[in-house]
This record gives C-alpha cells, sequence and structure tokens, in this order.
C-alpha cells in the first residue's frame, strides 16, 4: 500500500512561462542511468546555466520550497519519469499550474505527487503573491479541493481518479492491478489476437 | 439498429478488464515495447516488489536511444551506455524478452521495428515507455506512451489504469499538393490546434487525404500526436493496413490471417460514429511546413515569414519572445533562407525507407554545400538493409551525406550525436525543444525528410519543390 497524500503544506516556488517540456526539466543526458537516484541535482540543469543563478531555482527565497508553482502544459513532451523524479528530489513534492501535460501527470499521479490546476487569475494572484512573500505557507488540499494561501483560498481542479487514488493511497497502481487476479487473463482469453485468432 | 460506435470505443470496451474503484479503468494491453532507457528502473522495481512479469511473451525489447551511429560494436565507447544496454540484456534474459540487439538483424528504433516485425497490429492496444508510442496507432491500435512506474504496471500485470480521453476526430479533406509530405500534415495541425489542444483527447484522423496515405506516411502523422498534446492517435485499419502487414514475421498466417482481417475490419469506426469534437482542415491549403521556435506548434509554410508580435494572441506573446530570442530570429522574418549548420535524416517520425527514398530522390540533384554538417540514419538494420540494397546509401554518400547505422541518433542526443554550440539543424525529428538534440544552445528547425536534404544541398531553409 502506498502512503495516503490528503495535502501538502509548505513554502512554494514561483516558475513561470508556458510549454516547460521535459527536456528542459531533465536535459536527455542524465537519462543515461539504470537508477534515478541523483537526478535532483540535476533539474532544470541548462536553463539555470543559461540563467546565471537567476532562475528560480536558484533563487535563495524560494530554497527549501515543496511546491512548484507553473504555467500552462507545464512537463510536455517526453514521457520521462526522470522529469518529476528529479523535481521530486530536488524537494517538490505537489505541482501547481494552470495545465499539465498529460504523461507528465500521470507520471506524477504514480509517484504520489499531486499536481492541480488553478483558474487564470487565481494562479495569476499566487504567483504574484508567493513572488512578493515566498515565506508564506501554502496548503495543497486534496480533501477540501482547495490551495490555500496568504490571500485566501482557492477552488482547485484535480481529476476525480487521480485525486482518488491519492486520498485512498492506491496511486502505486501495480497493487491495485493485480488485485484483478484471474480476471486479467480470462479478459486475455477472450481478445481475438491474445488467442491467436483461433490458430492451433 | 446498434449505434455505431468507434474504433476507439470498441478497442477501450475489448480489453477492459475491470472498472477500478478510483473510477479508472483496468485496460490490458495487448503489446509492450521496451527500450533501454525507461525500462531498468521498472524492472528494478518488479524485484523489491518480488514480482515477475506476467506475459513476458507479450513484450518485445530494442536498443535505440543511446546506440551510436558510426559503429555499435561492444563495449560501447560511453561507459553508462554500455551499462545500460548490459541492464537491459540481464532484464530480457531473466525475465525471457525477447530482445532484438544488434545481433539479430531486427534491431532499430522501437517504433520502427513494432511495425516492421508485424508485432503491431489493428485493434491492439499498445504501451511503451515512450511518448512516441503514439506512432502504432496507424494501424488503428490504441497505443499509449507511459512513465517508468507504468511500465513496472505492464510488466507486473500486462495491465494499466487508465482514465479514459475523448475522442477528437480530425479530417483532413481534398489532397495534398506535390512536395508536400505526411510530415507537414502533422506540423500543419499542430499548428492550427496548439501543442496543448490535444491534452484530454485521442486523436482520430481520418478524411481523403489520410485515407491515400500510405502505412510509414500515416505512421508520420500518428507519431507526432503527442507533440499535440494527445498521448494516443490513430487511423482506421484499411486494406492499406492489412496489405503492409500481410507476410511480416509476426502477422498472423493461414486461417488466422482471415479471422484476423475480419475482425479488424469489424473494429474500424463505423459511419456515423460519434466523437467529442470534430476538426475539418483543408489537404490543399497544407504547405511544407518548417518550425521557427522552440516547440512544434511554432512553425509556418516554407515561403511565409515568421509571425509579427501583433499576429500572435495577447497569451501566447511571452512564448513568441522567448521562443524568437532562443532562436535569434526575428519577428516577420522569412523562414526560407535561414543558413544551416547540421542536417539529420532519421527518426522514429521519419526514418524509414519511403522517408530515406524521398530525400535520396533530393539528394541525387547535388552536393551538400559546403560546411553542413550531415546524418542520414535509418530507424531500423533492416531499413538500412533495404536502402542500401536499392543503393540509397550510395546516392546520399555520392553527395556528400553521411550514412550511419540505426538508431535514435540527434533526435535527442542520448548519444554521441549532438549539436554543437548555437549550430542550427534542420532536422526530420519531432520536437525543437530547447536543447533536445544535445546542445543546450543548440537550435532545431523540424521539417521532412526530403526539406532536409534540399537545406543540406542549398545550405540554407529551401522550399523543396524547387529542387524537385
Amino acid at each position: 500500500m502506498a502512503s495516503i497524500v490528503e495535502r501538502v503544506e509548505g513554502r512554494a516556488c514561483v516558475l513561470r512561462g508556458s510549454d516547460i517540456d521535459t527536456d528542459r526539466i531533465i536535459p536527455a543526458r542524465f537519462l543515461r542511468c539504470v537508477t534515478f537516484d541523483g537526478l535532483g541535482e540535476h533539474a532544470f540543469e541548462d536553463d539555470r546555466e543559461q540563467a546565471k543563478g537567476d532562475h528560480p531555482l536558484d533563487d535563495e527565497r524560494f530554497a527549501g520550497a515543496s511546491i512548484l508553482v507553473v504555467g500552462e502544459n507545464f512537463g510536455c513532451g517526453s514521457s520521462r519519469e526522470h522529469a518529476p523524479q528529479s523535481l521530486q528530489r530536488f524537494g517538490f513534492q505537489a505541482f501547481v499550474g494552470a495545465s499539465f501535460a498529460e504523461i507528465f501527470a500521470g507520471n506524477c499521479t504514480a509517484l504520489g505527487l499531486p499536481c492541480i490546476t488553478l483558474e487564470p487569475n487565481d494562479l495569476e494572484a499566487l504567483m504574484d503573491s508567493v513572488t512578493l512573500d515566498p515565506s508564506q505557507q501554502v496548503v495543497v488540499d486534496l480533501v477540501a479541493r482547495n490551495l490555500t494561501y496568504k490571500g485566501g483560498s482557492l477552488p482547485a481542479g484535480v481529476r476525480d481518479g487521480t485525486r482518488k487514488a491519492l486520498l485512498e493511497g492506491t496511486w502505486n497502481a501495480t497493487r491495485v492491478l493485480l488485485e484483478a487476479g484471474d480476471s486479467i487473463d480470462t479478459r486475455a482469453a477472450t481478445i481475438p489476437y491474445v488467442a491467436g485468432f483461433g490458430a492451433a | 439498429m446498434p449505434s455505431p460506435r468507434s474504433l476507439f470505443d470498441k478497442v477501450w470496451e475489448t480489453h477492459s478488464v475491470r472498472e477500478l474503484p478510483d473510477g479508472q479503468t483496468q485496460l490490458f494491453i495487448g503489446l509492450h515495447l521496451v527500450h533501454e532507457v525507461t525500462s531498468p528502473q521498472a524492472f528494478a522495481m518488479l524485484e523489491e516488489m518480488k514480482l515477475g512479469v506476467r506475459y513476458p511473451q507479450r513484450t518485445f525489447a530494442t536498443i535505440d536511444h543511446i546506440i551510436p551511429t558510426d559503429s555499435q560494436l561492444r563495449p560501447l565507447a560511453d561507459d553508462l551506455a554500455e551499462e545500460m544496454m548490459v541492464a537491459l540484456e540481464r532484464n530480457c534474459r531473466e525475465h525471457d524478452i525477447t530482445l532484438f540487439d544488434s545481433a539479430s538483424g531486427r534491431q532499430g528504433v522501437v517504433h520502427v521495428i513494432g511495425p516492421e516485425l508485424g508485432l503491431t497490429q489493428p485493434a491492439m492496444t499498445v504501451a511503451c515507455g515512450d511518448s512516441h508510442t503514439s506512432t502504432h496507432g496507424a494501424f488503428g491500435a490504441i497505443a499509449f506512451g507511459i512513465g517508468t512506474s507504468q511500465v513496472r504496471d505492464v510488466l507486473a500485470t500486462q495491465c494499466l489504469a487508465m482514465e479514459k480521453p475523448k475522442l477528437r476526430r480530425i479530417e483532413v479533406s481534398g489532397k495534398l499538393e506535390g512536395g508536400v509530405y505526411a510530415k507537414d500534415v502533422i506540423l500543419h495541425i499542430i499548428r492550427q490546434l496548439g501543442v496543448k489542444g490535444g491534452v484530454g483527447f485521442a486523436y482520430e484522423y481520418a478524411g481523403p487525404v489520410i485515407e491515400a496515405m500510405t502505412m510509414e506516411e500515416r505512421l508520420t502523422v500518428c507519431n507526432m500526436s503527442i507533440e499535440g498534446g494527445a498521448r494516443v492517435g490513430y487511423i482506421n485499419p484499411d486494406e492499406v493496413a492489412f496489405d503492409y502487414l500481410r507476410g511480416r514475421e509476426y502477422a498472423p498466417t493461414g486461417e488466422a490471417w482471415d479471422t484476423a482481417v475480419d475482425w479488424w475490419r469489424s473494429m474500424a469506426s463505423e459511419p456515423g460514429a460519434p466523437c467529442d469534437d470534430l476538426v475539418t482542415i483543408a489537404g490543399e491549403n497544407i504547405p511544407p511546413t518548417v518550425t521557427w521556435g522552440i516547440h512544434p506548434g511554432q512553425s509556418a509554410g516554407v515561403n511565409e515569414p515568421i509571425p509579427n508580435l501583433s499576429d500572435v494572441p495577447d497569451a501566447d506573446r511571452p512564448a513568441f519572445a522567448e521562443a524568437l530570442e532562443f532562436m535569434g530570429f526575428r519577428p516577420g522574418q522569412p523562414i526560407a533562407g535561414t543558413k544551416i549548420d547540421v542536417a539529420f535524416i532519421g527518426s522514429c517520425t521519419n526514418g524509414r525507407i519511403s522517408d530515406l527514398r524521398e530525400a535520396a530522390r533530393v539528394a541525387k540533384t547535388g552536393k551538400v554545400a559546403d560546411g553542413v554538417r550531415t546524418l542520414v540514419v535509418p530507424g531500423s538494420q533492416s531499413v538500412a538493409r533495404e536502402a542500401e540494397a536499392e543503393g540509397l546509401d550510395q546516392v546520399f554518400r555520392a553527395a556528400g551525406f553521411d550514412w550511419r547505422e540505426p538508431g535514435c541518433s540527434m533526435c535527442l542526443a542520448m548519444n554521441p550525436d549532438k549539436l554543437q554550440g548555437r549550430e542550427v539543424s534542420a532536422s526530420s525529428s519531432n520536437r525543437n525543444f530547447k536543447g533536445r538534440q544535445g546542445s543546450p544552445t543548440g537550435r532545431t528547425l523540424l521539417m521532412s525528410p526530403a526539406m532536409v536534404a534540399a537545406a543540406a544541398l542549398r545550405g540554407e531553409v529551401t522550399d523543396v519543390r524547387e529542387v524537385l
């Protein structure tokens, strides 16, 4: 059984911009590995290098943040789970944005990391507030489906299935899928190609 | 009369094991493809959970991302790459999984070999730890790119927990002009619908332009579904798909073949099948297309300029400015005539025999321009053999192109093939993200393989119709 994820609380880091892809989150050269260990230090490596210290992940005011606040279509591109793995190892336990790419969001769920969406105006207000006062506590509450910050409480979007998996601690899908037992094989036997199309 | 149904609905239902407590569907996966990058951690998780592989005969592996394209001799010069290769070999051996390695003669980019071996078939569910798995949808398979934890799920249970997406039918009407390729069609679709337009949708490509396409062209279209945000993209199976599959190594034979074709036909979307959204695109209006930005939706017809700021919706302006700054381009600048340093022909998008034939047709007309570095990388050993038998390698070599061994090569630069510094690459691959081709500041212009060949000859972005 995976652990139950009901809320993530902590300071936030604001990373503006839309369509930030997984190649930027973790450049491909760091995928030459057989474990996910050590990926944390390479999160956004090339962007950070080019920003010469002026990247949110290097901003001391955001140091130790556990919630990453992003724009639209965050995590698009490659299916590499190395992306959320590296952000998790960097210290993030939840993502708040306008929208997320589908495979990235699925990978986050599989790691017990919630991705929640806010309405554009709410997101802008949160980004502005956290930028002004990065020391404030931000709470992502999956039970209440909201996000609380200095400016109040905002309704948070999260897919029903994802929310349930996190709240019930079933986000590590393997165990849940195994519970189907023989019905996996029973179903498989009814699929014509699995049965060899009737060939002996 | 039962109401008409889409292939998507029928495949979903046929493979559904049960509804999960969280509302998702437990979906049986008919074909699981594995490569060296996203699988080692999955096998390790399996071991940690003391689980085996449930249906080893439904998983096939190959080596593509890290393999060098100058020499595949072992041990690989890159220790990390060698370690990944050894891990895949060991995992396949321990779990009785068929591995198509270099010695097998069937190695290649995972999305090239699945179709060419006849592993990918209509109405299957397919999964692979790679976002371009949507490629396999060209046969009318429902194919998902997945992460490593989900690779573990499939290995352990042959199932995925999936939320059913909505369905968008994209009809491409009319016909294409000469010199316009499948790559242009999908780049145009992404330009129209945006890189996030497909989030939450499966794409069904239909209409006369799609129906007239060869199997390899359809593979190119479905391949880039994910670049438009859609995890799944497919085309209904028809005679084109059946003709392609007949006689392939893993295709059914004898009576089973006839049974299979009947079933595949019955699974295609029926006329009038419902969809959640319908988009129509006029084939005649699709130009040879080139990207000018840092995601595949930032593109223009080869004879159009890069947009001006006033043409860009307010919400997209920051991304527009960021893209032009990174690329070093000005608003309103023509894209044709942009100088290139590197020409890359290959990848799961455009590394098949027909891509090489089209590029060779262009290569035959001249010589690679001075100062342009080239890589022509067949998508698989089988593609390489076929190309060499036809003499395409000689055509490329005679024109000054570098003929390489199969692999993912410079599509993503996890191997020695990389851009240097600020080099500009004309590339037949699928992503123009910052740093994608191996240099953090390298710049990528996506286009069809014929357009890449034309750019290589002229040393600058060129309308291929001027060359042919």
